[in-house]
């Protein structure tokens, strides 16, 4: 009984831990998908360049001789942030734009064709070109803090759940970026461009907004936002130049459960995700774990497709 | 004949397919050229669900993953040979098919795709789960042809170009008969398909069952010739990809798509691979990828319909010089000024409406309206934008349930009753958005709403011929919808619902967006029909064109009937000059 409840609240703390991070990873993706209703298959990639972007910062260019082992590899994640962010904007600059925004609507099914094997051709060539690059040898940002945990308890019954150090400070770092994006979103004017851009384009482009424009910003913060979160995710999983395909699902998944078009909602999703992959280890086999959360994804795409946050929009 | 004729570029290409793979002799090379028409199937079969349908289908490594499991499975287990375990794979594929369909169609747009993606990646898991990370097809010595295990390998090359060929040539039936334009009116605009008389969801869990057993059946053709079956190699997203690359880099909707995608991209990715894969792990994606992202740069749709029109242009600029005359300029000459004096207002009640409301939230958008409509009256409803004018038609014809109230046809209750079944019974209507079918022309457009009433595609065909006499575009009812004027757009919707024969029409704003004169034609259009029997409720936001038009109106304001009569009693009532005009101008309308 007592090991049972130390397993459940050991599980819970980590689904919440890693929750934090898929959150911030969704919400990336939903801030892509919200603002500009694009599918894209590439953002699994992106992450994948975030994370070795972290990596080279981190090993090569001085950020662990100047911050040292424990905290470097935390600076070097943050710092790939803008450098994913001026990548995707360019992405978007030159590739998206094209068959997205104010030029579908010449193209059939909304581009939403053209969108789909665009992003895809871009996510073979980041997968491909990455194992030219950066070879097929795993790789990871480790610190010391992987490998040490903090202690909570004796609570009661003697029962003391870990805390892994990085995941702690991996959440942390997440949640303050959320945080951020938040204030960026709700108060800023650039922020109220993309809230029209994604609520109405047409009535956003008669009030004198360049929806073009707001789309390429929302493209950098997200591709910056969600390298971050793989930045994260690298301080306790290794790394491959295919890794992308594995997390763009739950990506996925993490948007539609908290509601396309919805940023918060986006964060619950990715924390739910979480939650279930963590839980699941308690009642599944391992294996299952992620069968788990595709059976929570359709569950709750025919109970509430809008997701929690989402709204339906109906036109005929 | 001419379908036969058609048939001549599929069999010279088959044909000069098949001569070309008899030739290879290096076995890699020999792999690659039965691997084209594999994958060229598993695309034609995506395209007949998503290229016709429009709904984007991540998922279908599920069908195919199913299919190949299937086959290993069942001749490890069964001893069941392939050319037994293919056809099941097929019957398996296609129940997949159905039962992930039907829980999945409620889904629109965005979330269906994303929903597809889920299936095949959850079975992934479990199949990794239940130990069959590898499965090897057992060699049989004794009876190798009764396996399906040759020597030669050619022989799968030609096995697959059979497949291929079979597979093409039921896409063709599929495409020409009502299921292809079931499917086509389903993409452009599911509610107006509804509306035509089709049954979407029926046809769209036909299509993903089709589809679901033709992928099932490559997929077991694929493990028969790998002999090595893995979850990752027939569930992975990158099967899915692969079905969604080649037919949308070839061209969506399009027998021809996923054959010039195959043809194109795998023996360059094979190539590549081969040529350089040792020295540069991952050159051959990268390429492929490049390749994908010039073409979709240059011809977002696949290469088919860039070739296609560019092939039309240089064709068609000389003829397009001289566009047929239609006849409607002689119709609209014969427009009476007066009403017609016909026996309106006097025959049976066809559609009798007790007490109609409906409301959404809080907004009380139809509020207890009753009305008859006599057969071969002309009934004008009008009223101010967000009257509930258009809210009504959708309650009549069946795309909204009424909240109380009932809709009576011919006395027989209908309220809550789908559109398809609706134009059944003999309600057809038009839209205030239009929705043509831009790539198809004027006939093929009318003849979807011809499938309702037709048993057979002869008989669809002379309907809709029939109706397009009728509103006097056979001029030119080969042109493709595109390249039509807003008011030859107009008189083609109608035809559309005219062709379903319906008893009732119900028109939503058939004059917006006509000038004067072409509003006339098309007034005239109108009149003839109600000469010829048809009973006609009309959607109007002006009056003008409508008094000379209509037997009595039914003037609508926030949801309710606030007159209802004669046009020359209508005009004159103080209540409709108030609801259009507010009660300022009261004082300066005439008495």
């Amino acid at each position: 009984m007592t090991q049972a409840l130390e397993g459940f609240l050991q599980a819970l703390s980590a689904g919440l831990l890693i929750g934090a991070v898929y959150g911030l990873m969704c919400v990336g993706l939903g801030l892509i998908f919200g603002v500009m209703r694009v599918i894209n298959f590439a953002q699994g990639d992106f992450m994948m360049l975030g994370m070795y972007t972290a990596f080279y910062f981190f090993t090569a260019l001085g950020v662990q001789a100047t911050f040292g082992n424990t905290f470097g590899p935390f600076v070097a994640i943050v710092l790939a942030g803008p450098v994913l962010a001026v990548f995707g904007y360019f992405v978007h600059l030159t590739l998206i734009s094209r068959v997205s925004g104010t030029r579908t609507s010449s193209l059939e099914g909304e581009g939403h064709y053209a969108q789909l094997i665009l992003t895809l051709g871009i996510a073979l060539i980041l997968q491909n070109g990455g194992l030219l690059v950066f070879g097929s040898v795993l790789a990871s940002i480790r610190t010391p803090l992987s490998s040490s945990a903090w202690e909570l308890g004796p609570l009661f019954n003697d029962i003391s759940v870990f805390v892994n150090k990085a995941r702690g400070i991996d959440a942390v770092v997440s949640l303050v970026t959320m945080l951020l994006l938040t204030l960026l979103i709700t108060r800023s004017r650039v922020g109220k461009s993309l809230r029209a851009a994604a609520d109405n384009p047409t009535a956003a482009t008669y009030m004198g907004i360049d929806v073009d424009r707001a789309h390429r910003i929302a493209f950098a913060l997200g591709t910056g936002i969600t390298a971050i979160a793989g930045g994260l995710l690298a301080t306790n999983y290794p790394f491959h130049p295919f890794v992308g395909v594995e997390y763009v699902i739950v990506m996925y998944a993490g948007v539609v459960l908290g509601g396309m078009g919805s940023i918060v909602g986006a964060f619950w999703g990715g924390m739910t995700i979480g939650l279930v992959q963590q839980m699941s280890t308690l009642i599944l086999p391992t294996q299952l774990q992620n069968a788990a959360i595709f059976v929570v994804f359709l569950l709750i795409i025919f109970f509430r497709p809008q997701g929690f946050f989402g709204r339906m929009v109906e036109r005929t | 004949m001419r379908g036969w004729r058609s048939l001549l570029p599929i069999i010279v290409f088959t044909a000069l397919y098949a001569v070309v793979s008899l030739s290879v002799t290096n076995s890699y090379y020999q792999l690659v050229m039965t691997l084209v028409p594999v994958w060229a199937i598993f695309g034609l079969s995506w395209n007949l669900l998503s290229g016709y349908t429009g709904l984007i289908s991540f998922g279908h490594a599920a069908f195919f993953g199913v299919g190949a499991y299937a086959v290993v499975l069942g001749q490890i287990h069964f001893d069941l040979s392939p050319w037994i375990m293919i056809p099941i794979a097929a019957i398996l594929g296609g129940i997949a098919g159905l039962l992930i369909g039907f829980p999945t169609f409620r889904l629109q747009g965005h979330y269906f795709a994303l929903a597809m993606l889920a299936y095949p990646l959850a079975i992934l898991y479990v199949f990794e789960w239940l130990g069959l990370q590898e499965v090897t097809l057992p060699i049989k010595r004794d009876n190798p042809i009764a396996y399906m295990q040759f020597a030669d390998h050619r022989l799968y090359t030609l096995l697959a170009l059979a497949l291929m060929l079979a597979t093409i040539l039921l896409t063709r039936a599929v495409e020409r008969s009502r299921f292809g334009m079931a499917l086509l009116a389903i993409k452009q605009n599911e509610a107006a398909a509804e509306a035509a008389g089709i049954n979407t969801l029926a046809w769209k869990l036909r299509a993903v069952t089709l589809s679901g057993a033709i992928a099932g059946a490559v997929g077991g053709f694929y493990a028969v010739v790998l002999l090595v079956v893995t979850p990752q190699s027939v569930f992975g997203m990158l099967v899915s990809a692969q079905a969604l690359t080649v037919a949308m880099f070839g061209g969506v909707g399009t027998v021809w798509g996923p054959v010039i995608g195959s043809v194109i991209l795998i023996p360059l990715a094979e190539t590549l691979n081969a040529e350089a894969g040792s020295r540069f792990p991952g050159i051959q994606g990268v390429i492929y990828g490049l390749a994908i992202i010039c073409v979709i740069l240059l011809a977002p749709e696949g290469l088919f319909w860039k070739i296609r029109d560019f092939m039309r242009k240089r064709s068609a600029a000389p003829v397009a010089a001289s566009p047929g005359k239609s006849d409607i300029t002689t119709a609209a000459a014969e427009l009476v000024p007066l009403r017609p004096k016909r026996s309106a207002g006097t025959g049976d009640v066809v559609l009798e409406v007790r007490n109609l409301s409906r409301s959404f939230g809080g907004l009380k958008a139809i509020q207890n309206v009753s009305f008859k409509l006599r057969r071969n009256e002309i009934l004008g409803i009008i009223g101010p934008n967000g009257a509930g004018k258009t809210t009504l038609f959708n309650l009549l014809n069946g795309f909204l349930r009424p909240g109380t109230g009932q809709i009576l046809l011919d006395g027989r209750e209908m309220s809550g009753r789908k559109p398809h079944e609706l134009c059944e019974a003999g309600i057809g209507r038009t839209f205030q958005i239009m929705r043509p079918f831009l790539r198809m022309s004027i006939s093929d457009n009318v003849v979807v709403g011809a499938y309702v009433r037709a048993r057979t595609d002869a008989e669809a065909r002379q309907l809709a011929t029939d109706a397009i006499a009728r509103v006097g575009l056979s001029d030119i009812a080969d042109r493709i919808a595109g390249e039509l004027t807003t008011k030859e757009l107009r008189l083609m919707e109608l035809a559309r619902a005219l062709a379903g024969q319906p008893r009732i029409l119900l028109l939503d704003e058939t004059l917006a967006g006509l000038g004067h004169d072409e509003a006339n034609e098309v007034v005239a259009v109108i009149q003839r029909l109600a000469r010829d029997g048809m009973t006609i409720a009309i959607i109007e936001h002006t009056m003008q064109a409508m008094v000379r038009l209509v037997d009595s109106f039914l003037v609508l304001d926030h949801g309710a009937v606030i007159v209802e009569g004669e046009p020359e009693a209508v005009t004159r009532d103080s209540r409709v000059i108030e609801a259009y005009l507010g009660k300022k101008w009261m004082a300066h309308a005439p008495h």
